[in-house]
């Protein structure tokens, strides 16, 4: 997983977003930095869920917010549009992110619980100035009846009255009310039932197709992942390991992580024999991270090559890249 | 088979500020001695309710309760809080979801663990100090001297949850609650901790009460399911029969809203429409029926009572899936 390179970017104008050698360090004190994300490229094409998968850890959340300028990272570059994100003025970076949104993991508090729920829609509308009252209005309840929700029941109530999966659905309301091109995903099911997951993944797939809207996804679940996304990247220690469609990535993972990954899923039938061979143990400090490839210490097919070399992103099969010395046969 | 736990007609009533809130109606369940029994529903099913009111937890002046709980010979429910808590450590354990919070903040993790060890066993301060190095080892932690010595703050989720799991097993419990015990952990540590109950219950000759939402827990991991909804056992059999064989369409619909591996992607996920009834109004019929895709008239109206097939499956509906209507 040292996964550095540049082979799977498609370098084409279809291109929302691209990221290129994106680097972001954390000091924690004098002599100790967090290497949450090293040198990661990748791109992300209009109308495309790209699904961003790792550990808690690995760094999928910090690369979410790095494209965001949140912190901005320390080097690299995110290009937006056509525009470089982290050359931009402030203001002018203010006004970028209006077309990308965020969707975060706990939909309760990532709420106000002071503001009622007319608030939180009208709040952005506000801040930008989008038409009169009434027609900021007519806005709010146009995009309550997108998620699902009744206007007049919810308007004047607060977080606190609603349950995780209804709090989802304000927030993509909230995440839509702009018109974004972009919303990014931080999690956005891991909190909820299996049953209101399911009705959260199709609101987004729905609201994804309806609006044209470009995804970011990011989950620690290959299962939810499978359902929404047209393109996976397996992070590990702020590395990719493998980039793939789903199609190709779930049938024949390249990656010893990957496919310790796709082991770990539990599966709904007692019938069916259970991977034995599980992933063991942690992920290695991101302060100290291992040499070479950052895998290597808890994969079964590690050499002296991985210790000494990164391994660079290469296509092994068409539109699958893998970062690894001895990938998968 | 024995039981080793026994529930019958339990019922567990909050009184609320909305009126008094039906959290458990009438469930009747066994846990044989050595099984593991998953107990599966959404949020607000009542399966937490259930497994601490199964041990005694629930004594609070506003909850009412009626039926009573046999646990290996004793009758907790007609036990005063002091003697159902000496069967705590020896004879029911528990495991909670989170493992974050579960743990004391401010005392070492050596501490907290040889704490049992010294009140339930009587062992002395070095002893129990010694006990729990083994413990944490038999849990796979590395390094268990260095652990001994740190902090919850200082350990990951998974380590937490192993260290839960030292201290649930470490006076050799008959019974281990495990509720919803790998909820708020990454899918290779869930896997792992997964791993290591099913290994530790061979060892220990330990039975198991797993609490969970996700049916792809359920599967490898017990023998019998219970299938909670709305307070109530819907669907009760063996593991391998209920997913061989469902009979309640709530099961079938809790099953096919997980997104699974081997799903063709980009395909939409089905769902249960809808959330579950109000607690404080349960109406007259099937609590499932305003969200059954196969709900009658009879369903609105009538309530259901539990069925039995000739070969023990039991469950809560009018039209079963599979019968001739």
């Amino acid at each position: 997983m040292a996964g550095s390179g540049t082979a799977h970017l498609r370098n084409t104008v279809d291109a929302v977003l691209t990221a290129r050698d994106l680097t972001v360090e954390f000091r924690i004190s004098k002599d100790k930095i967090v290497k949450a994300v090293s040198g990661l490229s990748f791109d992300v094409i209009k109308g495309e869920t790209l699904a961003i998968v790792g550990e808690s850890g690995c760094g999928k959340t910090t690369l979410a917010r790095a494209v965001l300028q949140l912190p901005p990272p320390n080097s690299g570059e995110v290009v937006f549009d056509g525009t470089d994100l982290t050359q931009l003025p402030k203001e002018n970076l203010r006004s970028a992110r209006t077309s990308m949104q965020m969707i975060f993991q706990d939909p309760i508090s990532s709420l106000d619980p002071r503001m009622t729920v007319h608030q939180l829609i009208d709040e952005p509308l506000e801040i930008w100035d989008r038409g009169t009252r009434a027609e900021r209005d007519e806005r709010i309840n146009t995009l309550l009846n997108n998620v699902g929700l009744e206007p007049e029941l919810v308007l004047n109530r607060r977080s606190y009255e609603f349950s995780g999966g209804q709090c989802q659905r304000i927030s993509i309301a909230r995440a839509l009310a702009l018109d974004p091109r972009m919303l990014i995903c931080d999690e956005p099911v891991s909190a909820l039932d299996v049953s209101i997951q399911a009705q959260i993944l199709n609101l987004l797939q729905d609201m994804k197709d309806r609006f044209g809207l470009t995804m970011i996804f990011i989950s620690h679940d290959l299962a939810v992942v499978k359902a929404v996304s047209n393109r996976v990247m397996v992070m590990y220690l702020g590395k990719i390991c493998e980039v793939a469609a789903p199609e190709v990535l779930y049938a024949k993972p390249a990656h010893h992580y990957t496919k310790a990954l796709l082991n770990s899923v539990p599966i709904a039938d007692p019938t069916r024999q259970r991977a034995t061979e599980l992933l063991q143990g942690e992920p290695p400090s991101p302060m100290n991270p291992p040499s070479g490839c950052r895998f290597r210490t808890r994969c079964a097919a590690a050499s002296a090559l991985c210790a000494d070399q990164e391994p660079q992103l290469r296509e092994v099969t068409p539109g699958q890249f893998v970062a690894c010395h001895h990938p998968v046969a | 088979m024995s039981s080793l736990l026994s529930v019958k007609d339990m019922s567990i009533n909050f009184d609320t500020p909305r009126g008094s809130l039906e959290a458990v109606r009438g469930v009747d369940i066994e846990i044989p001695a050595g099984m593991s029994v998953g107990i599966v529903g959404e949020s607000g099913s009542g399966k937490t309710v259930m497994c601490r009111a199964a041990m005694g937890l629930l004594q609070g002046s506003n909850v009412k309760r009626s039926g009573t709980v046999v646990f290996d010979g004793h009758e907790l429910t007609a036990m005063t809080k002091e003697q159902v808590r000496d069967l705590f450590g020896s004879g029911m354990a528990m495991i909670f979801q989170d493992p974050m919070t579960a743990l004391n903040p401010v005392r070492r993790i050596g501490s907290q663990l040889s704490e049992g060890l010294r009140l339930r066993l009587g062992m002395s301060k070095a002893d129990a100090l010694a006990r729990s190095k083994e413990l944490l080892e038999l849990v796979r932690i590395p390094n268990a001297a260095a652990v001994m010595k740190s902090f919850p703050y200082q350990l990951s989720g998974g380590m937490r949850q192993r260290v839960m799991i030292a201290i649930a097993i470490a006076c050799n419990p008959k019974l281990l609650f495990a509720d919803e015990p790998t909820t708020a952990l990454d899918v290779t540590v869930q896997a792992q901790i997964l791993q290591l109950l099913r290994e530790l219950r061979e060892d220990l000759k330990m039975s198991m009460v797993l609490v969970t939402h996700d049916l792809g827990v359920v599967a490898g991991n017990t023998d019998y399911v219970a299938v909670m909804y709305a307070g109530e056992i819907v669907e009760y059999a063996p593991t391998t029969k209920l997913f061989a064989d469902m009979r309640m369409p709530y099961t079938k619909a809790l099953l096919e809203s997980i997104p699974k591996i081997d799903h063709k992607s980009g395909t939409r996920l089905d769902v249960i429409e809808g959330r579950l009834p109000n607690p404080t109004d349960r109406g007259a019929g099937c609590s499932f029926a305003p969200r059954c895709k196969f709900a009658k008239e009879k369903c609105h109206e009538e309530h259901p009572e539990l069925k039995r097939d000739p070969d023990g499956h039991l469950y809560r509906c009018w039209f079963p899936i599979g019968e001739a209507l």
